[in-house]
């Protein structure tokens, strides 16, 4: 079978051609009208040599054209609000709506971080009770909503474990064990904060292998970071052993909570062990991802380092909320952000904790992890499944069958599925799995929609037997073909020239 | 779903969580509808006191945002994407991508500009860390002019017991002592990889930044500025007085308080230092039909493809809030832009008057663009009185900088284009009447 | 995959070709196929030292980043500063115009301790 248009049910329509850019659309005097003019003797303050030499060539537009151009280019880009979004590790389940509405209420939005307490008492509430929220999902005593991201919030378990050695005199543990199957930002974190990597290998299924890690483990260890479930998504099965050898080695345990939305009411790190955690509310609970941020990543730890998290925290005491003060908590690491954190994805992420509540999150996983489950056996038909399941929230599926028998690999099968109306799944991670495809359905997705993608995907291996260079020149439907992105980074060209 | 994989319960696909670990009951808030919730977060929102005059900045201001940028933010094509890995579904993510590093290197003269970081503090703390690995260096010197919290969260990220960082002093004009500079450069504590300053320093007076630029470069240094950007449509740029890199905080473009974030950390760099930048980047391609379109580039430089080695640890940024500015540069025009900076040091020249007028002089003598430091005996008590009569009067120094005498009684006032000429005389009306 | 005989190669996939007490230096056709198209490659300064084993520099592509690693002990001699701005060359001519450096050996015999062309063969499954 050859697909020659996308089926209708899944097309995302004809979208708008591509854009030229604003400084194209620029034409001088246009705009206007957002603001009074200055006095004409506004800026005699200051010195000549303090001003700006070079004139300011930014584009002039008027509002429609404005508007029109950042629709346009909008209506390039594929969405959640618009498809089906398998992206695994990524989590791209559907934003809810009110969540929207509620960050953009002018309470929240008009508050200045520095605000007295008094000034900010609804705001400073809701974080005390996302604290505490957020450390009951996670079996944690304490929590700081500081870090940006899942990444910061790594930096900051690290630095706060460092701490925690170095205050008991253990300052020969400067290495950090990660599996070769975990995220990127694992290693890069170790490097950032002064530590060494070292990487094991995993089992082969899948898990880590518990001998392995025995035998990196030692006087110098300062952590481990694993990711439970696993980027394979699995649940790591050997989680108390290895726990257990962690903590007989000295070094404390750092879970990457990426994976938290397979396993809500379910499976309680700190419960199991974990010193300290990281959450993912971009990911886990529903706030948007922006098309690449902003996130929050909150970290959450056990008693033995809740004295070191970052601070201010949010606090309670008989006059109401308040953010700690200067040097109120000596042992704490340190600022990590120059305020309060992503304040209003933290707003997104309470409405969605209270319009679920404690049932809820449990439905939310056990719909995740059997969407996962269904689509995997499906996805199986025609692909390699290199581990076995039952799987969590996600699973790995390999094209290796297809690129030998066929010549068309992981990346034409992406490109095709743009073809048929879908996003493509991760692709080529985690690293230790040949022709590698990382899906992740979420929950928010119905039965129709799991059967149509698995379809496509069936029909894609189908086509690349009988039409393989039809594949391999994929997407066709797409705003532009393939990209030339070896010139792109030889060359780089990262601004428009200058109107100058 | 169940029926389709032979199991009558999803307990099942659960059953390789070890017995001992599985989680009890989670102790929740019980669930509320949409309207229930609507009406507790309203509730919440309200309680926040956003109804005063306020006249504090100190790194984030209250600016006019013009109505087309929320419209465009709340696209769901745009904020329900992912980050842009598939160009081909992702142009209209990726091309604001790149019109936001052209803006920016407009307004910086700084041409490498990164697609955004976590906000200021931590593009500042990355600035660091990227003149350590640029020069092999592994000190850094910091003004204490720069925000306090730039300063603790560079501090953080420079946790490393190998990395230092100094503080320089100020003058009692409340600009970087440059004397102190040259001294620290030359000192026997190590060689130094980056010199700091901010334009406007924090507090709210101009640095002589080409002076400092040549004291680091004489020395080896890398220079990097900490900005405010709007002030940059009339201030000299990091370009023109040779900043190696620049850092800031791009809130005032079009993003909300909000209390802290999500905001836009902007960092900007020269040719020679691209590879060094951390963070993503767009660059301009074709396709294979030789159509223009854009693609993330230079990614050997990020952590998922070099791991360990990567310049940074950063993945997901703050995109969302990087589109903000970019519809906001592009609907308040180069002409806007020089308003709202200007009317707001006209405004700023108002406030300071007026204070003045009824015993509020100002603490330092340099120039200062919108934002300056004032001297009001028992300053925390009178913030206090005036916060309660509705005024909201700048940041009390006292909590920042405790062990200095010079600010015991300072406050820090802003005033921007939405100060309104009746807000000047009503602070500077209730100031009197509190001092008396 | 082309395999040159009269080179010295070493398991990280870097040739060596020696001419008196001067050895130039590249990658192999086998690793530039691999990492795919070359979009940078960053090397080291003339007259500087290597040491063998050390990390020389690096070679990213489009999807990977590698480090490169000194076959030989030695000084840096000349680098192939056409790579600046044409680092395709890696990919078109691996065993020419793609050289890296060129190094003066310390100990001319340290070659010997290299693989010759048919034990790289076997290594990569040729």
């Amino acid at each position: 079978m050859t697909i020659d248009a996308p089926p209708a049910a899944t097309a995302r329509g004809a979208g708008p051609a591509l854009q030229p850019t604003l400084a194209e659309l620029s034409r001088p005097g246009r705009g206007g009208g957002k603001v009074p003019h200055p006095p004409s003797d506004a800026l005699d303050g200051i010195p000549t040599e303090l001003r700006r030499a070079s004139p300011l060539g930014l584009p002039e537009l008027n509002e429609p054209a404005v508007i029109r151009h950042f629709v346009n280019l909008s209506q390039l880009n594929y969405s959640v609000d618009a498809g089906f979004y398998p992206l695994g590790s990524c989590t791209m389940k559907f934003n809810p709506k009110v969540n929207e509405w509620a960050a953009r209420l002018h309470g929240f939005t008009q508050l200045h971080p520095l605000s007295p307490d008094q000034l900010a008492q609804g705001t400073l509430e809701l974080m005390f009770d996302l604290q505490s929220e957020l450390a009951e999902i996670g079996g944690m005593t304490a929590v700081s909503l500081q870090p940006a991201a899942g990444a910061q919030g790594e930096l900051t378990g690290i630095l706060m474990i460092r701490a925690y050695h170095q205050a008991r005199g253990d300052d020969d543990r400067r290495d950090v064990i990660v599996p070769d199957s975990s995220h990127g930002t694992n290693p890069a974190t170790a490097s950032m904060a002064g530590a060494r990597t070292v990487t094991v290998r995993s089992a082969p299924d899948g898990g880590v292998d518990l001998e392995v890690l025995r035998r990196a483990l030692g006087p110098t260890t300062a952590a481990v970071m694993l990711t439970n479930p696993s980027t394979l998504g699995l649940f790591e099965r050997r989680i108390e052993a290895l726990l257990e050898a962690v903590h007989q080695a000295g070094a404390l345990a750092y879970m990457d909570g990426a994976n938290m939305n397979a396993v809500l009411g379910r499976f309680r790190p700190g419960d199991a062990g974990f010193d300290v955690m990281h959450l993912n509310l971009h990911k886990t609970f529903s706030t948007p991802h922006g098309g690449g941020g902003p996130g929050a990543g909150p970290v959450a730890c056990a008693d033995r380092l809740a004295a070191y998290l970052p601070g201010p925290l949010v606090v309670r005491d008989e006059a109401g909320y308040r953010l700690e003060r200067p040097g109120e908590r000596p042992t704490a690491i340190g600022r990590v952000r120059a305020y309060q954190g992503n304040v209003g994805v933290l707003v997104r992420a309470y409405a969605y904790l209270r319009a679920h509540g404690a049932a809820g999150l449990r439905e939310v996983s056990e719909d995740a992890v059997l969407a996962a489950n269904y689509l995997r056996a499906r996805i199986g038909e025609g692909y390699q499944l290199p581990f076995g399941g039952p799987c969590k929230h996600e699973f790995v599926a390999s094209a290796s069958a297809l690129r030998r028998d066929t010549g068309v690999r992981t990346l034409d099968v992406a490109k095709r599925l743009i073809d048929h109306g879908f996003h493509p799944p991760t692709i080529y991670f985690p690293l230790i799995v040949d022709e590698c495809l990382l899906i992740e359905p979420t929950e928010t997705e119905s039965v129709d929609t799991l059967d149509a993608f698995a379809e496509a995907m069936l029909a894609i291996a189908r086509e690349a037997y009988e039409d393989p260079d039809r594949v391999k020149a994929a997407p066709s439907s797409a705003p532009v073909r393939r990209l030339d992105e070896a010139s792109a980074a030889r060359q780089p060209r990262l601004r428009w020239s200058s109107a100058r | 779903m169940l029926g389709a994989l032979g199991i009558d319960s999803v307990d099942v696909l659960f059953e390789d969580i070890p017995a001992a670990m599985r989680a009890r009951d989670l102790d929740l808030p019980d669930a509320l509808t949409e309207l229930e919730l609507a009406a507790r977060l309203s509730e919440l929102a309200s309680r926040n006191r956003v109804d005063l005059d306020s006249f504090l900045g100190a790194g984030v201001y209250h600016h006019y945002i013009p109505a087309a940028v929320d419209q465009i933010v709340s696209r769901g094509e745009f904020y329900t994407a992912y980050t842009p890995y598939q160009p081909e579904i992702s142009q209209g993510t990726l091309q604001t991508i790149y019109e936001y590093q052209s803006l920016i290197a407009e307004l910086t003269g700084l041409p490498v500009v990164s697609a955004s970081h976590y906000d200021g503090a931590a593009a500042t703390a990355e600035a660091a860390l990227m003149a350590v690995r640029a020069t092999g260096r592994e000190r850094i010197l910091a003004s204490r002019a720069i925000h306090r919290q730039y300063l603790d969260v560079t501090r953080t990220y420079l946790g490393d017991a190998t990395l230092r960082l100094d503080e320089l002093p100020t003058g009692p004009d409340g600009v970087t002592d440059l004397a102190a500079l040259e001294t620290a450069l030359l000192s026997d504590a190590g060689p130094v990889a980056g010199v700091i300053l901010g334009q406007p320093n924090a507090f709210g007076v101009l640095e002589s930044m080409t002076d400092a630029a040549g004291l680091a470069h004489r020395a080896g240094a890398l220079f990097i500025a900490v900005i405010e950007p709007i002030s940059l449509a009339v201030l000299s740029t990091p370009g023109e007085y040779g900043a190696d890199i620049c850092a800031g905080e791009g809130q005032p473009l079009g993003i909300a308080p909000q209390y802290g974030g999500p905001y836009l950390g902007i960092l900007a760099t020269t040719e020679a230092l691209m590879r060094q930048i951390p963070g993503r980047l767009v660059g301009e391609t074709r396709d294979l039909d030789g159509r223009r379109a854009f693609v993330m580039t230079l990614r050997a430089r990020e952590q998922d493809i070099r791991r360990e080695k990567a310049a940074s640890n950063i993945c997901t940024n703050q995109a969302l809030c990087a589109l903000a500015a970019t519809t906001y540069l592009a609907t308040i025009g180069p002409h806007g832009l020089r308003d709202v900076a200007a009317l707001g040091a006209a405004r700023a020249r108002e406030l300071e008057r007026a204070l003045e007028a009824v015993g509020a002089p100002r603490i330092h003598a340099g120039s200062y663009l919108n934002e300056f430091c004032v001297r009001v005996p028992h300053a925390q008590q009178v913030h206090q009185a005036l916060l309660d009569r509705g005024i909201l009067a700048g940041l009390p120094l006292a909590r920042w900088y405790p062990d200095d005498a010079q600010l015991s009684d300072g406050l820090l006032v802003c005033a921007t284009e939405t100060t309104t000429l009746g807000q000047i005389e009503r602070f500077a009306a209730t100031l009197r009447e509190v001092m008396a | 995959m082309d395999v040159p005989d009269d080179l010295h190669y070493t398991p990280d996939h870097e040739w060596l070709r020696r001419a008196g007490d001067e050895g130039t230096i590249g990658i192999t056709a086998y690793a530039a196929d691999e990492l795919g198209d070359v979009v940078f490659v960053e090397l080291p300064k003339t007259g500087g030292r290597l040491e063998s084993g050390s990390v020389f520099g690096t070679i990213e592509s489009v999807k990977t980043a590698s480090d490169l690693y000194a076959p030989v002990t030695g000084e840096v001699t000349a680098v192939n500063d056409a790579l600046s701005s044409t680092p395709e060359l890696v990919n078109s001519d691996p065993y020419g115009e793609g050289w890296m450096i060129r190094v003066r050996l310390d100990d001319g015999s340290a070659v010997d301790a290299l693989e010759d062309a048919a034990a790289y063969r076997t290594r990569i499954g040729g």
